[in-house]
């Protein structure tokens, strides 16, 4: 179990937790250190909605209809209930209704 | 349990003003955050479970041990480099091409740990970098809600981040030993938990018509880079759209 070749495997793991460890912490420890003016505050306050708004982006593109009609139910209960996690039930919920229906037409 | 401990989305308390008031707040290091933190991530994670059980899977399709499956998971503890390092994998192991690759999928880390320092760095350092490690995007963007709504809790990016590790090792081994016994994650709608949260996050970070520029700018940065290159570069260039169009747009 302990061969080579698995010693080799959980290097390049322990590597990969370096390199991981280092992107987490490296933000917060470089803006420890240095005192960031307003504007550099004004776009850190932005980033958390521009991170999102970009991947989900690329999500919603690379889905369909059914992920587009999901989505659409979980802004609407996130709107309106304010709670992230009944507004996700209400999403999951659904695209497995719009799933099965298709597969029921097909 | 969780309907007391679930937060709402506090929405009244926006980004704006928030930055400025919290300097003031008191911002506590405590069992009762570690609690409320891995309470209110727990289903969230249960979702990061579903993704786990495809990640152990298809790492011992790939030849991983189960062993090297779990050590992955269990320390490096990022889903998507994870995956991609998985299909990368070879043999021999092509190991600067997995780590590099790893490097630059994490490249966003910075930018999320970064966005974590108004209350961070009111806390003593051993506390924010063992909390730092279990940074992921789920607990990241539920810590950053939870801090902007003024609740004071310092131990929540580590409570909730334990929820996921939790999650994701025990997942990651159950995949990785049942392998091809696990059907479509897509029958019970895994795949879509991720999206359906960062759509419910991103309802409580508008901030009225003044999210609008930087929202657009990072919805097309992203849509242009994702076409041009290959990765996650996108999610990093999205960023700084915003943060530059925001600031931009404040010094005219």
């Amino acid at each position: 179990m302990f061969d080579e070749v698995s010693l080799t495997a959980l290097a390049v793991v322990f590597g990969m937790s370096i390199v991981t460890y280092a992107t987490k912490a490296g933000g917060f420890w470089a803006l420890d250190r240095i005192d960031p003016s307003e504007s550099v505050r004004e776009a850190l306050d932005v980033l958390p909605g521009g991170i999102i708004v970009a991947i989900l982006t690329v999500r919603l593109l690379d889905g369909g209809p059914t992920e587009w009609t999901a989505g659409i139910a979980v802004v609407l209960v996130a709107y309106r209930t304010e709670n992230v996690l009944l507004a996700m039930a209400a999403g999951v919920g659904t695209l497995l209704i719009v799933r099965w229906g298709r597969t029921g037409i097909v | 349990m969780t309907q007391t401990d679930a937060e709402p989305l506090g929405r009244s308390s926006g980004s704006g003003e928030a930055s400025t008031e919290t300097e003031s707040e008191a911002l506590e290091f405590s069992r009762d955050g570690i609690r409320s933190g891995f309470v209110t991530c727990a289903p969230v994670a249960l979702g990061v479970g579903g993704y786990g059980l495809v990640f152990g899977v298809l790492a011992r399709e790939a030849g991983l041990s189960v062993m090297t499956a779990v050590a992955m998971s269990a320390t490096v503890l990022a889903g998507a480099a994870q995956l991609i390092a998985v299909g990368l994998w070879d043999w021999p192991i092509p190991a600067v091409a997995v780590v590099g690759t790893t490097l630059v999928v994490n490249l966003r880390y910075l930018l999320m740990g970064a966005s974590l320092r108004p209350w961070f760095t009111r806390l003593p350092s051993r506390q924010a970098y063992t909390s730092l490690f279990f940074m992921a995007d789920e607990n990241w963007a539920l810590t950053i809600q939870d801090l902007r709504a003024g609740n004071g809790r310092g131990a929540f990016l580590l409570g909730s981040g334990l929820a996921i590790w939790v999650f994701w090792v025990v997942a990651t081994a159950i995949g990785a030993v049942a392998g091809g016994r696990i059907g479509n994650p897509e029958t019970y709608g895994l795949d879509f938990v991720l999206t359906a949260i960062f759509l419910a996050l991103l309802v409580g970070f508008w901030d009225g018509r003044t999210s609008l520029a930087p929202w657009v700018a990072a919805a097309v940065v992203a849509v242009a880079v994702e076409t041009v290159l290959p990765g996650r570069w996108y999610i990093l260039a999205g960023g700084l759209a915003a943060s530059l169009t925001e600031v931009t747009r404040n010094v005219r």
